[in-house]
């Protein structure tokens, strides 16, 4: 399953993409990617989303990861170190080949 | 007000060791290649130009910042950092010249308190030394601190009189020429920050917790403790990652936390403080150009000064 966000993930939108992101993983087995192409900017309260979505992930056998971070997102993610706890991928192709 | 700061890590001591030593020097002799350095004032230009990670370090000493604008000694926890504070009252004044001190505890871990059976001043008869804090128990955790068989010193062998005041969270009160305002923080065991007020500035000094808003609004009430501060002094030992993830009830917060919470309070300079001691100082370099940059990203237009304490900053507020 692929989600493509838009916009700012920031403290007015973090619980409608905290709510999408749950409903996705929360199925048994299920690989999740987020797109964020389309993201131009994520707070941490965005980033909690993720994180909380991570371990449901986990607690249901899927798998979550993210691809094609724009360049502020990207650096949003060094900075707060979400690149050692969320897979990041390059591209789509990358992410669905390794998701499976 | 000036804020003088003596300890700045968090949880234990981290000094230096003999390879961080020889790592600034081969730095610093890698920076000096093709530089005119035939006189020691081309020298010191030099050295002062390094980075803090190659010309000095941001210590190893835990918890204790001094606050000068009182009519008395005021310090901020009793962490390893007040024994250096303790020597310098000493030195400056001589044994034999009483003092005054008042001490605001933000909690009773070990962290924040190690440095007392090291003050000196307190082992100074004519010393006077009050220490505040919202715990009841802050006079039993000094006195096993300094009980048999943990050290040879007992706490009811100390010179100076020592007194213990407990404070209310959330009331403020007038104590030698400052206004102070205890609040209440997530930390295990709780802990308490404070808001110290005169002619028109503030300060705060905010350690040791943990913020778990899902949402960051107004209404968060650290928002309003923090409001319009001159100088904000934020527990930002983790990265945000790690803060939500593996170290998650900890009782600690994170730049990036620090960064949303200052601008939304109007924060003028914020002080990222209570350094994990596993960072060496170009991590915490690192972390700083970090940490300003995402302030840039978040809000470019608000203008917000960051600066990572060192042991031995001094700010003027």
């Amino acid at each position: 399953m692929v989600l493509r966000p838009v916009g700012r993930i920031n403290n007015d939108t973090s619980a409608a993409f905290q709510t999408r992101l749950s409903a996705s993983v929360a199925a048994a087995g299920t690989a999740v990617l987020v797109d964020f192409s389309g993201v131009e900017y994520i707070s941490s309260a965005g980033l909690r989303a993720l994180m909380v979505a991570s371990k449901q992930s986990k607690a249901a056998q899927g798998r979550l990861a993210v691809t094609s971070l724009t360049p502020v997102v990207k650096e949003i993610f060094d900075i707060s170190r979400f690149s050692y706890v969320v897979q990041v991928f390059e591209t789509p192709a990358e992410a669905l080949a390794a998701l499976g | 007000m000036l804020l003088r700061f003596w300890g700045t890590r968090g949880s234990l001591p981290a000094p230096l060791n003999d390879r961080a030593v020889r790592s600034k020097i081969r730095d610093a002799l890698l920076a000096a290649r093709g530089r005119l350095l035939d006189d020691s004032q081309a020298i010191d230009r030099f050295v002062h130009e390094l980075p803090v990670s190659v010309g000095g370090t941001y210590g190893g000493d835990s918890s204790c910042v001094e606050i000068v604008g009182g009519d008395t000694y005021t310090i901020c926890d009793l962490g390893s950092g007040a024994r250096e504070f303790g020597n310098g009252v000493v030195a400056k004044h001589g044994p034999g010249k009483p003092q005054r001190f008042n001490v605001f505890l933000s909690h009773l871990h070990w962290d924040h308190i190690m440095g007392f059976p090291f003050f000196t001043p307190a082992y100074i008869p004519g010393n006077v030394i009050r220490i505040h804090g919202c715990h009841k128990v802050m006079r039993e955790a000094f006195e096993r601190q300094q009980s048999d068989p943990c050290f040879p010193v007992d706490f009811r062998a100390l010179g100076a009189t020592i007194e213990f005041v407990e404070l209310e969270p959330g009331r403020t009160v007038e104590i030698d020429g400052l206004q102070v305002r205890p609040f209440l923080q997530n930390h295990a065991g709780d802990s308490y920050g404070y808001r110290f007020s005169k002619a028109g500035k503030s300060v705060v000094y905010s350690t040791d917790c943990e913020h778990k808003f899902e949402v960051l609004s107004e209404l968060y009430p650290f928002v309003g403790f923090f409001g319009g501060a001159d100088v904000l002094i934020f527990d930002a030992m983790y990265s945000l990652a790690d803060q939500i993830s593996m170290k998650e009830d900890w009782g600690h917060s994170s730049n990036i936390t620090a960064v949303e919470l200052a601008q939304l309070a109007d924060v003028k300079h914020l002080v990222l403080y209570h350094h994990e001691p596993v960072y060496d100082d170009k991590m915490l370099e690192t972390i700083l150009a970090e940490t300003r940059r995402y302030a840039e990203i978040l809000r470019p237009q608000q203008q917000l000064t960051i600066t990572s304490a060192y042991d031995g900053l001094e700010i003027a507020v």
